[in-house]
């Protein structure tokens, strides 16, 4: 199982804080399997949307490759300082 | 180079003290503050939540310093970034450094927050007369930390 946590504004607009998917191979992988579940999430998720990716606390690219036991999260652009 | 969360408030003055003071060679203290204003894009804001990523945002914070310590010569830093619910004139953030001569002090502070700015997860929900709102990142961020790679 891979868990995926939704930050600041994307866990507002998706309604979630985290959940677990049972697999995906890489990133890209990952959001295919979220964006096809349309609506709200193929819209938040579109390619060419702002946000990034990072896999167990670092940032990571649609190549990165995933395993059991990872967290993914996805982050809108970060607004600190 | 210690890197701090956390949603109390802090005392400037005491924490340069402590960073300065068991090392004699430190000619050079640079630092800054972040605050809260009470206006944003044109609307009065009422206060604002700051979430972040824990895990994550210890790890991009301790990787920012260990970029600036590649570039400048410089003996300890610190970064101290307030979470949860503030009001406008609260202290957000702080970063300080502390080095032989004032030039490396300077940049290696500027350095620090311009990418704190856009490397760091964090971000602010503002509160405002017409509802709660997160910010967007700003351009000028993303430029002001790409000077750097020049």
């Amino acid at each position: 199982m891979i868990k995926v946590v939704y930050l600041a504004r994307l866990r507002d607009a998706l309604g979630t804080s985290s959940e677990q998917i049972p697999a995906a191979q890489t990133v890209a992988d990952l959001l295919i399997i979220l964006r096809n579940r349309g609506g709200v999430w193929a819209e938040e998720l579109a390619e060419g949307k702002a946000f990034k990716v990072a896999v167990n606390h670092a940032l990571a690219n649609p190549a990165t490759a995933l395993k059991s036991g990872d967290e993914v999260a996805l982050l809108p652009p970060v607004t600190g300082g | 180079m210690p890197v701090r969360i956390q949603t109390a408030d802090f005392d400037i003055s005491a924490e340069i003290a402590a960073l300065r003071k068991t090392n004699p060679k430190i000619g050079a203290v640079a630092s800054f503050v972040g605050v809260v204003r009470d206006m944003n894009e044109g609307d009065a804001v009422a206060g604002m939540f700051l979430e972040h990523y824990p895990g994550m945002t210890e790890h991009a914070l301790q990787n920012i310093i260990t970029d600036a310590h590649a570039r400048w010569d410089f003996f300890d830093s610190l970064i101290i970034h307030r979470v949860g619910q503030l009001a406008p004139l609260d202290q957000i953030v702080f970063v300080a450094v502390t080095s032989a001569h004032r030039g490396e002090a300077f940049d290696a502070c500027h350095f620090i927050m311009d990418f704190l700015k856009t490397n760091a997860p964090f971000w602010k929900r503002e509160s405002t007369p017409t509802g709660e709102r997160w910010l967007d990142a700003r351009v000028t961020d993303d430029a002001a930390a790409a000077r750097w790679k020049q």
